[in-house]
């Protein structure tokens, strides 16, 4: 038997099943980031030495500066890459959605240069506490956007049959996985200001 | 998630019973691991318990596997109580209670033909079978299991052997698992209720899975934050737990510092206290639904008991820091959570309380389900209220970390949560399977167990107050000061063997009547609940019911005065 309200709307709480469920587990996702912030504060305030302070005059700015933009980017077309979906133009749908995945990777690539740059010079997770949440949020932010790459390359490619099966739900999924993204780099949009400008 | 196909062709074995995607089987999937889990949980404190009757005496038949010439070693003792913690929690009552009544009975109940998500549902069952796998493979790493105390307090489990880096790992996979079960559970019941089903109509078993539902979702980040941060101090060598000048074995730990081990505690109990209210709702629930059904009365105060444990959930995010009192973080903070503690004990004693009154005037039908539902009230009455001076920072000071702690958190959960697991067992197996358990095994099972559990937990109190201290290998010879309690534990181990006995007939019974027990009609117990009245025992695979029934009414309505057959199905026009 079909579970209800698996693609169409349920009309007394205006969802379909996954766009509640993707909710949740946002909700439960702002409670992680939220430990980990709050695990930043806790020891920040508790920082007698000043390592914070010192360590983030360390960091990239300008690096993260352009991650960052890059990131506000891929949620732009992210959302793009949904409403040419809805408004049935595929073409475009496969552009955005690409530039998404794109975007994406050049984050990673940045990021990338960025960690290494600091293992040059002897900097590492133990060095100190302000690296070692630097390292952990940073590092679990990544694991996010892999998680959201693989995502976005299998609605891309091997689960893009399901646009011609079944649209209307295909076009739900992209919804959803941009709630997720969106979500991604929200948490960037926080760990920028903290860790490398604070 | 389900397609047209599946539905109608004969399924394989491996997708009918292993990987399946039906919540019954599922749920019977967490049912019986998490039974098997229990029982190993349980296995550990007999043996625990023969290290406090009977110090340093070599323990008869098992005593080489904990120790030379059978007496078990101090960190073995560690990592029993490490494992018992973790396994009767995690791996036992929680999936129990979430994972199999909840997964089997809510979507039965809000008139569902799957939960809303299946194959995340298949996930969440092996994501905790395979973090309980991992939890058992500590064992076997050098140095044994975990064994810093189920709370993993650093810096101890910073520095402690192996068997914690497996623990963190297992504790990651069950989180990840609770998460999908829990996201799952609200979604079901938000986006599947049948028509006509109203909020103020759901059965109070759904409200509890309901809310538990959030206090999983929300509450077990953290701890994985915590987790994640307790890894990177064990593998990457930074020292979010470990604080400057550190000193261990007479040497300077060669860490960076200025890490806090407060840190973890906060994070660990934003988890655990609302994990408290994870072990308890559901099994409100299933009382409540027990209580109705066999005093063939409405369930007193519905919505009052809808409305407190609602305020219980939320409240249960800011009590965390009772436990701790003895940390030093300041006496406004103490009193901060002392308030939201006594607070927080406010809609315990409606619920309570609204349950007693639903005894009041009804005709009761005192099956094995009925005694076991009547012996979790006064019992989670004593684990409630034996809770209120621990709560209180001045007489917490006192009682921390004593036996009575223990004495108090076990009344809540072994003769409070787990009897009411057990009613529910009792309860909901003719629907299961079909069959009905044997009565006269299933009172010995209750009479047998209320009395053993009771001579376990009942001098913990006493112990307690006399002062020796929860995680001692000796049982506290070494406290001089309370020699004169010490007569006690010879008499609680006993008790906790006989209590092992006592299940026996538990598990005879499970397999006898399932074999060839009385065959259970559609709606054995004469109940008004969806699951009863409109889907066969046991339901049909893969959509519950013949047709999806609609709601007309609230959940209890027993004893209605001129119907022909004494209670109306909430189905019923």
């Amino acid at each position: 038997m079909e579970i209800p309200y698996n693609v169409e709307e349920r009309q007394d709480t205006g969802m379909y099943n996954a766009k509640l469920g993707i909710w949740l587990f946002l909700a439960s996702e702002v409670m992680l980031f939220g430990g980990l912030f709050s695990a930043y504060v806790f020891l920040r305030m508790g920082d007698i030495t000043g390592t914070f302070a010192s360590g983030s005059q360390e960091l990239n700015v300008p690096l993260a500066t352009f991650n960052t933009l890059v990131l506000i980017s891929s949620s732009v077309t992210m959302i793009m890459s949904w409403v040419s979906l809805k408004l049935g133009d595929i073409k475009k749908f496969k552009l955005h959605l690409g530039s998404t995945l794109l975007l994406a990777g050049v984050f990673l690539v940045v990021k990338y240069f960025e960690y290494t740059a600091k293992f040059h010079h002897g900097i590492y997770p133990d060095t100190s506490t302000f690296f070692a949440i630097y390292f952990t949020l940073t590092g679990l932010h990544m694991i996010h956007i892999l998680g959201g790459m693989v995502v976005i390359f299998y609605f891309l490619v091997p689960g893009s049959k399901m646009m011609k099966t079944e649209p209307e739900r295909f076009t739900n999924r992209i919804e959803t996985v941009g709630l997720y993204w969106h979500f991604v780099d929200l948490v960037w949009i926080f760990l920028f200001p903290i860790l490398y400008l604070l | 998630m389900s397609g047209h196909t599946d539905t109608h062709h004969e399924e394989s074995f491996w997708r009918k019973y292993i990987f399946s995607i039906d919540h019954k089987v599922i749920g019977i999937q967490y049912g019986i691991t998490a039974l098997v889990f229990l029982l190993f949980g349980f296995t550990l404190m007999m043996l625990m318990r023969w290290q406090l009757a009977y110090p340093e005496q070599p323990m008869p038949w098992f005593g080489w596997l904990f120790g030379e010439e059978g007496i078990m070693l101090p960190e073995v003792y560690n990592s029993l109580g490490a494992m018992h913690g973790t396994i009767m929690i995690f791996l036992g009552v929680v999936p129990l209670a979430v994972g199999a009544f909840g997964n089997y009975f809510v979507p039965l109940q809000i008139g569902a033909p799957d939960m809303a998500f299946p194959k995340l549902n298949m996930s969440s069952y092996w994501c905790y079978l395979a973090g309980g796998i991992v939890m058992m493979f500590g064992f076997f790493v050098p140095g044994g299991a975990a064994n810093s105390g189920w709370t993993s307090y650093p810096p101890l489990s910073d520095i402690a052997t192996t068997g914690q880096t497996v623990w963190l790992f297992g504790m990651v996979l069950l989180i990840t698992s609770s998460l999908l079960g829990s996201v799952n559970t609200i979604t079901t019941i938000v986006q599947l209720r049948a028509k006509g089903l109203t909020w103020m109509r759901l059965p109070f078993f759904v409200w509890t899975q309901f809310i538990t539902g959030f206090l999983l979702l929300l509450a077990f980040p953290p701890l994985e934050a915590a987790g994640v941060l307790q890894l990177m101090d064990r593998l990457a060598g930074t020292s979010f737990f470990l604080p400057s000048g550190l000193v261990v074995s007479g040497e300077l730990l060669d860490v960076s510092g200025g890490g806090s081990p407060l840190l973890w505690q906060h994070l660990f109990w934003f988890l655990a206290h609302p994990e408290v209210y994870v072990l308890i709702l559901p099994a409100m629930g299933i009382v409540g639904e027990i209580l109705a059904n066999n005093t063939r009365k409405p369930l007193w105060g519905y919505k009052s008991i809808v409305y407190a444990s609602s305020f219980l959930g939320f409240m249960s995010f800011v009590v965390w820091a009772h436990h701790m009192f003895m940390t030093g973080m300041g006496s406004t903070i103490s009193a901060f959570f002392q308030t939201t503690t006594m607070i927080i004990s406010i809609p315990s004693v409606v619920i309570l309380t609204a349950m007693f009154i639903s005894l009041w005037g009804g005709s009761i039908r005192y099956n094995t389900a009925m005694l076991f539902a009547l012996g979790f009230l006064p019992m989670f009455g004593i684990g409630g209220l034996t809770g209120l001076p621990l709560g209180i920072a001045a007489s917490d000071i006192h009682l921390h970390d004593t036996y009575y702690v223990i004495g108090h958190f076990h009344y809540v959960v072994a003769p409070g949560t787990i009897f009411a697991l057990f009613a529910g067992i009792y309860y909901w197996f003719p629907k299961m399977t079909g069959k009905v358990l044997n009565e006269r095994l299933g009172k010995i099972h209750f009479w047998t167990s209320m009395i053993f559990i009771n001579g376990i937990f009942a001098p913990m109190f006493i112990q307690g107050l006399a002062g020796i201290s929860r995680r001692l290998w000796d049982g506290g010879i070494s406290y001089a000061h309370a020699t004169d309690t010490f007569y006690l534990n010879e008499m609680m181990s006993t008790s906790a063997w006989l209590l092992g006995l006592a299940q026996i007939p538990f598990i005879i019974n499970l397999i006898i009547s399932l074999k060839s027990g009385e065959k259970a009609n559609d709606n054995h117990w004469e109940a008004t609940t969806l699951e009863w009245t409109d889907a066969p025992s046991p339901p049909l695979p893969h959509r519950n019911f013949e047709v999806i029934p609609e709601v007309h009414r609230g959940p209890y309505e027993y004893s209605v005065p001129g119907s022909d057959k004494g209670f109306i199905p909430q189905s019923e026009a």
